[in-house]
């Protein structure tokens, strides 16, 4: 890679505004004998401009590595380019480099892991940018590499992003449906591989088969926001220590007009819900929130990247079905069935809850949820009226 | 930095219902007239809940894409939005004069110049005039013709009549139109019985509804009597009663919406350039170029 003079022009000029400058590993200061050049690997003293320059050219990682994130990019402190960083396995806000090499530490549900996290020293990043640096985010899988070629548009040392479905992580990219505008994502999100439409973005049905390549920064990060929306924000208040949870009493207690009720649900009910709505098959989201701020809820809030703040619309929605549904007063009732068709009931509403009903085939008779075994029980026990023939057991 | 936020309703059913917040954001986008624009929803992500920390901006206008103001624009915004010092008297409107409120949220660190609704925005009579335009394919369209504006009518929000009655008295008064009428569905006049209220022969129906959904393309198709069958669809113009109606849907869906959207950012002192102009020559270079398709989409399925 061969290091263009504007990048070590900027540089420079960067040192002589701010006296001492220090960034991912590089330092350049300015004192009474010249220019100081540290990496972590060498470092020069009292150095004239000359001198200075063919030091910083025979670092050009530092100083291209320095322009991308200071000039190409910008925006310290902020998710935008913490995200970014992430994607690079850079190290964030000052967190500790881990040069221990310990292979890909940061697979699915190492929240922790990810925190302690295996982060690459410049060296060892642009030695892997060239081949490309894969993250998953839900089910997104992104490349971070460097350019191609390096053009007039193209400086040294500038990072492109590949986005596409984990499962196409290793499909021929001419076989997938190539994009480059992120608003195209929209699109991609709102139906699922049936065609239903998805109105929580973070179900874990988005449909595969599609590709972004050589996005900038910026557009990657559009692109994650029109996909999984608010998950970059909310991820790096969490690295922050900053994720402002809202739990569920809080939350249905804010509620008016027609989910003025959803504060009636009852405490198990709310579990229920939880382990109903909030687990890794149907939401990529980390349930953070809680019962209340020290009353927490024994379902699993699942392991995804990014975690969930507050419950959402959707589950707000269902909330006041099921608080109304909960006011109801249980009944005894006494029907006739036989335990195979007992058992049957079960695996019904297992199917459906588990949305296995499409997996299950034709002749599989053995399957209580199959569908003429369904119709068979329908026959058998609905009366005229397409009922349950079900008495109630007077106390 | 300056961002815009179109907070909207959205649907958990019909995905649809928020076609037209992106199509409306994109014409933002395309101006360059912000650094961030972001599409912020009730039903739909990013919830209104968490929008404003997706931005960098410290500068943030919100616009409603609402149309009256209202249960959503008085409460449910900004509550979710945690604008903590909000209070509706900020608007100091009767039903049809909020402009904005500049409040700082809660749980960021940013000014927050909260707008009025889209839908009584002045420049909203220009986009009803538009949308008879469009739909009869005229630009001139006026002469022997008679506007119907329509919306949903009491019960649900007492402003919402308001905000009708406001832009058919301000078309009136241009006289553009041989007769302009506010019609409603849940409240006298009907919409129902359009044609008792029009001498002309022409009379264009344009809803006065963010999106299309089961009121524009069920409902009103059918009360108005231009189909029996609203799945069926229905002819753009259609006879009912000897008159000839021009239907096309939700007056949101309107191109010329995103200009009312950066009006209502301009009045809380943003900085938009020859944003507005730009959105304008689009729109007329449109209308002016095709005459408008003339024929209504009728495919919107159901919101909730
Ligand atoms: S509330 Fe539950 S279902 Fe909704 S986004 Fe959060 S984790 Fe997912």
């Amino acid at each position: 890679m061969s290091l263009t003079t504007t990048a070590v022009d900027a540089l420079h000029e960067a040192a002589e505004a701010d006296g001492d400058l220090t960034f991912d590993g590089l330092r350049l200061a300015v004192d009474d004998d010249g220019y100081r050049l540290e990496t972590p690997a060498s470092g020069w003293a009292g150095l004239d401009e000359a001198e200075l320059r063919d030091a910083l050219e025979a670092i050009p990682a530092y100083v291209t590595n320095w322009r991308y994130w200071r000039r190409s990019i910008g925006g310290e402190g902020t998710a935008r380019q913490a995200f970014l960083r992430w994607c690079e396995r850079a190290p964030i806000d000052g967190e500790a480099t881990d040069r221990s090499g310990d292979g890909d530490p940061d697979e699915r549900g190492s929240a922790d892991r990810e925190k302690t996290g295996a982060t690459l020293a410049v060296p060892d990043r642009y030695e892997a940018l060239r081949g490309g640096i894969d993250r998953e985010w839900g089910q997104l899988s992104i490349t971070a590499r460097f350019v191609d070629s390096d053009g007039a548009d193209r400086l040294p040392g500038e990072r492109v992003y590949d986005l596409r479905h984990v499962d196409d992580a290793d499909t021929d990219l001419a076989d997938l449906d190539a994009y480059d505008d992120p608003r195209t994502a929209r699109e991609i999100a709102t139906y699922d591989e049936d065609g239903r439409y998805r109105p929580l973005k973070t179900a874990p049905t988005l449909v595969s088969g599609w590709a972004f390549t050589d996005l900038s920064g910026a557009e990657l990060v559009e692109a994650i926001e029109f996909f999984y929306p608010a998950t970059i924000a909310n991820w790096h208040r969490e690295r922050r220590g900053e994720l402002d949870v809202d739990h569920w009493r809080g939350t249905a207690e804010r509620q008016t007009g027609i989910y003025d009720v959803v504060d009636e649900l009852p405490r198990e009910a709310v579990e229920w819900m939880a382990e109903a709505c909030c687990a890794d098959s149907q939401c990529l989201r980390r349930r953070e929130w809680q019962y209340d701020e020290d009353d927490d809820l024994d379902a699993d809030g699942g392991d995804g990247r990014f975690p969930c703040r507050e419950p959402c619309s959707l589950v707000v929605a269902a909330a006041r079905k099921w608080a109304i549904l909960e006011s109801e007063a249980e009944r005894t009732y006494e029907l006739e069935l036989t335990m195979s068709e007992l058992n049957q009931l079960e695996a019904l509403i297992d199917a459906v809850a588990d949305g296995r009903i499409d997996e299950i085939r034709e002749a599989d008779v053995n399957d209580g949820a199959n569908r003429y075994r369904a119709r068979y029980l329908r026959a058998k026990r609905f009366d005229d009226e397409g009922s349950l023939r079900a008495r109630e057991v007077d106390d | 930095m300056q961002a815009l936020v179109i907070a909207a309703h959205g649907s958990h059913l019909n995905p649809d219902a928020s076609d037209p917040t992106y199509a409306h954001a994109d014409r933002v986008r395309e101006t360059g007239a912000f650094d961030e624009v972001r599409e912020a929803f009730w039903k739909e992500e990013p919830h209104f809940r968490e929008v404003i920390r997706t931005l960098e901006s410290d500068e943030v206008f919100v616009v409603p894409l609402f149309i009256s103001e209202g249960y959503f624009t008085e409460r449910v915004i900004p509550r979710e939005l945690r604008l903590e010092k909000w209070d509706p008297d900020l608007w100091e409107s009767d039903g049809t004069e909020a402009s904005d409120a500049t409040l700082e949220a809660s749980d960021v660190d940013k000014t927050i110049h909260y707008c009025g609704p889209i839908g009584t925005h002045d420049a909203m009579t220009d986009v009803i005039v538009q949308r008879a335009e469009s739909v009869t394919g005229d630009p001139g369209v006026g002469e022997g013709v008679g506007l119907a504006v329509v919306g949903h009518g009491t019960d649900r929000n007492e402003n919402s009549a308001k905000a009708i009655e406001y832009h058919t008295e301000r078309i009136r008064e241009r006289g553009r139109f041989d007769e302009v009428r506010a019609l409603f569905m849940d409240e006298e006049p009907e919409v129902d019985d359009v044609t008792d209220y029009f001498e002309s022969e022409d009379v264009v129906v344009v809803p006065l509804f963010i999106a299309d959904g089961y009121h524009t393309q069920e409902d009103i198709p059918e009360d108005v009597g231009l189909t029996e069958d609203y799945t069926t669809g229905w002819d753009v113009p259609a006879e009912v009663d000897g008159h000839r109606i021009w239907y096309a849907g939700a007056v949101g869906t309107e191109e010329l919406t995103a200009d009312v959207v950066l009006e209502r950012t301009a009045d809380a002192g943003a900085d938009i350039g020859d944003a507005v102009d730009e959105i304008r020559a689009r729109v007329r270079s449109a209308t002016d170029g095709d005459g408008g398709s003339g024929r209504a989409d009728t495919n919107a399925g159901a919101g909730d």
